[in-house]
């Protein structure tokens, strides 16, 4: 198989399996005459989405807006601790057990607390995302700026470099494929962690985003517009997926292992 | 030899060195080594002898547990080290692995830039500045991992079995051109092999180690003209030195 013939079958046959299933769904529902507030068709959906297209677009905005402030946080402070943790084991060996517990207890059971302590609503779920997006870059970018060479670190060594120098030119570069899986991690779970948040603090309030809008749907069996916000909420987490696959391939293709071409 | 007064000051002296590992391993003990400036010592021995240890101490990158290392003071900051592996930053073009040691110095990367280039010029790297490491064989990243010691220009170059995972042709051909450049040069090299025929092709003068304890056990001179080239290689001169060390080691190891 030729290597365009590959991608171009890559492309085509998901599309063709999703446009079946799409196909399927609606013809279930037409023969059945299953009414829309329990399945609507995937038309239906499309024609919500057309209608609501706006004013679901607005709660986009607050989910997009959330999510991305949790992960630009949540690289910042998780890039500065992996980093201290690399400087002092003695830092690592304390603080690293507590960052694991954050991680391992359910952001739903910790929501409702968060949101007690924090008045301002975008800060109170800003703060449940970025608890939830936080993890994976300290793991990563940690096992990562421990990973170097141990030859190249006796390299560094030999010539004198400070620490400083050792973490710039060594230790970052080596950590930076670890960051990146990390990241791509982090930005499903952004996402994942503002919803859930959505959730718990309910639909109060002016500004509200998608998660909001899917209960308000809910409880008013509007179905055909959960199915709408769902497949906003789909898209920006494949959106998100593809922008930092996109940024990973930007950063490190040209050297690391996992951009190689592979000879099929 | 303590007798003669024209030999020059030695550049590194090991005075009964030894190693023990927190593991209780004995990797040396009470080795004694001189170098002399301009010499192309080879320590030679099979694995687990401690001749990595050795290297390694001599760099400063692992330090004696018993013993003194005394080094002169001409060699500080001009100790370039080979590993067995290229070791290079993959993430780097072969001209920024090269510009490492110096920009670790803080040189500015133009000033420096006519260094690296005369350096990948002297290992038969032009033209591949701007690649990567992936993109060359296993000779050429040795080649820039060797390019990499020599842009400091340093007094005592030391490797460590740097040829030992290359091809044949390849480790002859490099062979070869580490020793044009040390006879242009005149740099002190400290070479790691456990080829016998490698340490007698490139050496001045050969220390052959055993295992368990790492110690030195003979040291051979080996006296073969220079400049050395692939004609020696097929010579009879050659073929009895090497028959010379062998049998060193074979009773060595007996």
């Amino acid at each position: 198989m030729s290597a365009s013939g590959g991608r171009l079958v890559r492309i085509t046959a998901p599309a063709a399996m999703g446009l079946l299933a799409l196909l399927g769904w609606e013809l279930v529902v037409r023969v059945n005459e299953i009414p829309p507030y329990l399945l609507p068709g995937p038309l239906l959906v499309l024609e919500t989405l057309w209608r609501d297209g706006w004013s679901l677009s607005g709660s986009l905005a607050v989910t997009l807006e959330i999510t991305t402030a949790a992960l630009v946080a949540a690289v910042v402070l998780g890039g500065a601790l992996a980093v201290l943790f690399a400087q002092s084991r003695w830092l690592e060996i304390s603080l690293f057990p507590y960052a694991v517990i954050l991680q391992v207890t359910p952001i739903a059971a910790i929501a409702p607390l968060i949101i007690i302590w924090v008045d301002d609503t975008f800060l109170s779920l800003l703060t449940c995302a970025f608890i939830v997006a936080f993890f994976p870059i300290v793991a990563n970018t940690t096992l990562g700026l421990n990973s170097a060479d141990r030859n190249l670190a006796d390299l560094f060594r030999l010539y004198g470099a400070s620490r400083w120098q050792a973490l710039r030119y060594l230790r970052l570069p080596t950590a930076l494929p670890f960051f990146l899986a990390g990241l791509r991690i982090s930005g499903g779970l952004a996402l994942i962690g503002a919803v859930v948040a959505e959730f718990v603090a309910g639909t109060g309030g002016t500004e509200t985003g998608l998660a909001s809008r899917i209960l308000e749907a809910g409880n008013r069996l509007e179905t055909p517009r959960l199915f709408a916000a769902l497949l906003l909420l789909s898209l920006t987490g494949i959106g998100i997926f593809t922008a930092l696959s996109w940024l990973s391939r930007r950063l490190i293709g040209h050297w690391h292992e996992s951009a190689l071409p592979r000879d099929e | 030899m303590s007798n003669r007064t024209e030999a020059p000051p030695p550049l590194l002296v090991l005075d009964r060195v030894g190693k023990r590992y927190r593991t209780g391993t004995v990797a040396l003990a009470a080795v004694d080594l001189r170098v002399a400036p301009g010499d192309f010592l080879s320590i030679l021995g099979p694995s687990g002898c401690g001749k990595s240890t050795l290297l390694r101490i001599a760099a400063g990158l692992a330090t004696a547990s018993s013993g003194e290392l005394r080094i002169a003071a001409a060699l500080s900051g001009r100790i370039g080290f080979v590993f067995q592996e290229p070791t290079l930053m993959p993430w780097a073009t072969v001209r920024d692995n090269v510009y490492l040691p110096l920009r670790l110095r803080g040189e500015k990367r133009g000033s420096a830039a006519p260094r690296i280039d005369e350096t990948l010029a002297a290992v038969g790297l032009e033209g591949f500045a701007d690649a990567y490491p992936r993109e060359l064989s296993g000779g050429m990243r040795m080649r820039v991992s060797i390019a990499r010691a020599l842009v400091t220009r340093p007094r005592l170059l030391l490797l460590d079995e740097p040829f030992a995972a290359l091809d044949e042709l390849t480790r002859f051909k490099l062979n070869e051109d580490l020793l044009r450049l040390w006879e242009q040069h005149q740099w002190t090299v400290i070479f790691v092999t456990h080829s016998i025929f490698e340490s007698v092709f490139l050496s001045s003068r050969i220390v052959v180690m055993a295992p368990r304890p790492g110690r030195v056990v003979a040291e051979v001179a080996i006296d073969l003209p220079h400049p050395r080239d692939a004609a020696l290689r097929t010579s009879a001169r050659y073929a009895e030195q090497c028959r010379a060390v062998s049998e060193r080691l074979t009773a060595a190891m007996a």
